[in-house]
């Protein structure tokens, strides 16, 4: 969804403005949404994708008034509600024409809290299944494909259309676009993939500040222009000069700095040597 | 201070009220224990934050043991010292800031967050000038912040995914003769997410002595 939530890379909201000695709550009833929304989450009310799809629904302008917990009040009335958990009628009136319907019953509080410990691992089983098997590798040159789907997603505009290298491969896991909107949970994996400056915003950002971007599998695609030169001036960094023009596109995303290369490498050892053991939990 | 609790006669604001209402609606329904939300909010206001974190970095700063598993497996390392994964903190991430390379962590589509070492985000790190300017500007932004990160590479994090990050800042110097637990008062929350750098051992004597 092109939302305004989509903020990456938006001019003319001013300077970030910090508070000093930042209280964890501002009010007594962002503590209780806070509470009400993890307890609902703790029994699967609703996915997260659901509920960042319900924030992203907001009209854009009240989005942009609304404080981090007015949103999430917005997203947890009208989960519960399109869930089933409460009727429109009673969210108006205040009072509950009935205890919560049979289908509801997983929904009832156990006393468990829902809160730090009791969350399940599921999610961190998922994603060291090895029966998902990787379409990229570290390393490889990848194209952001140019998506602008009207449902939930987790591409942002900026990357749309981009190139970049595959630096980690994060393991699987669901996919938001469906899981958003009980579409099933797609599973893939996530990879860490670094898109430079000069590539995002233009030939005048030549500062080296690349962005480091988690992309489902769906999102990309082999960038196959690219993948020759790009694979040699990585090996050797000298020959980035001798790059030809029908490379072009590859040199302008080429890793530079054999620095670059070498921090990163030691995590991604490590990363794939811990994903080698059958479970690692 | 808040609506309603400290000042009993003046109206609410229609937030409050309205959370009002539905909390109420949520206990008549048999779907939220008030007891159960108090102390999931006691949990994120007093167990859960950046103090945790930093005793990860710490740790990681004096214990290459520690440091080797917390980069192969960093949910599972920061459980060991007593910090739970719980939500927003099961895929985790630490990425190293070196004499090259400076990291920074944003969430540009919402506001990820690595609640297990962090607790919740300050209103900043959820702010639309944030989370639009970090990913195209970072250097302007840290000089915001009041942070010179010289002409290191910034390698700017948009955690859009489930992962995590946490940044390990790098060790101040002089603090070779520091314990870990003075190690750890020298990690501020901001060292931790890229907008920040750790006090160094003077900063932090200084501000021991104005709070005295």
């Amino acid at each position: 969804m092109n939302g305004v939530h989509d903020l990456g890379g938006m001019h003319g909201f001013g300077p970030v403005v910090r508070e000093q000695d930042e209280p964890v709550f501002h009010s007594e009833w962002e503590k209780r949404v806070f509470a009400m929304m993890l307890t609902a989450f703790g029994r699967r009310v609703y996915n997260v994708d659901e509920f960042r799809r319900a924030i992203e629904r907001m009209p854009p302008a009240r989005y942009l008034a609304a404080t981090y917990y007015e949103k999430w009040l917005h997203a947890l009335e009208s989960l519960l509600v399109e869930k089933g958990a409460l009727t429109a009628e009673e969210l108006l009136s205040g009072h509950a024409a009935a205890r919560a319907p049979a289908n509801a019953t997983g929904l009832l509080d156990d006393g468990s809290g829902g809160g730090v410990e009791s969350f399940d691992d599921s999610a961190v089983k998922l994603r060291f299944d090895k029966r998902f098997k990787p379409r990229f590798k570290a390393g490889e040159r990848v194209v952001a494909r140019n998506l602008n789907p009207a449902h939930h997603t987790r591409l942002p505009r900026y990357a749309r259309g981009k190139r970049g290298v595959i630096r980690y491969d994060q393991g699987v896991f669901v996919f938001p676009d469906t899981h958003a909107h009980g579409q099933g949970a797609k599973p893939q994996h996530v990879y860490t993939v670094a898109f430079e400056a000069k590539e995002l915003w233009g030939a005048d950002h030549n500062e080296r500040a690349p962005v480091y971007l988690d992309c489902w599998e769906d999102y990309l695609e082999r960038d196959r222009a690219g993948a020759k030169p790009a694979a040699k001036t990585a090996a050797k960094p000298a020959a980035k000069a001798a790059a030809k023009p029908a490379a072009k596109a590859a040199a302008k995303v080429a890793i530079k700095p054999a620095a670059r290369v070498r921090a990163a490498k030691p995590i991604a050892r490590t990363r794939a040597r811990a994903r080698k053991g059958p479970t690692k939990r | 201070m808040s609506e309603g609790h400290d000042h009993h006669n003046a109206p609410l604001s229609e937030p409050a009220q309205r959370v009002k209402a539905l909390e109420q609606l949520l206990v008549e329904k048999g779907l939220v224990n008030p007891q159960a939300l108090d102390e999931l909010i006691d949990t994120y206001e007093q167990r859960v934050g950046p103090r945790n974190g930093a005793r990860v970095i710490a740790r990681a700063w004096t214990d290459p043991e520690y440091r080797k598993r917390l980069f192969d497996n960093a949910a599972k390392a920061i459980e060991e010292l007593g910090f739970p994964p719980g939500p927003q903190g099961e895929h985790m991430m630490v990425v190293e800031n070196t004499p090259r390379v400076h990291n920074l962590v944003v969430c540009t589509l919402c506001s990820c967050y690595p609640w297990s070492v962090l607790g919740l985000p300050p209103v900043w790190y959820k702010s639309t000038a944030y989370r639009a300017s970090a990913v195209n500007d970072p250097r302007g932004l840290l000089r915001d912040f009041g942070v010179d990160v010289g002409d290191k590479e910034i390698r700017v994090w948009d955690s859009s995914s489930e992962m995590r990050y946490l940044v390990m800042p790098e060790r101040p110097a002089g603090t070779e003769n520091l314990s870990e637990d003075e190690l750890a008062e020298l990690v501020t929350r901001d060292s931790m997410i890229g907008t920040g750098l750790p006090k160094s051992p003077a900063q932090r004597a200084r501000e021991s002595r104005a709070a005295k």
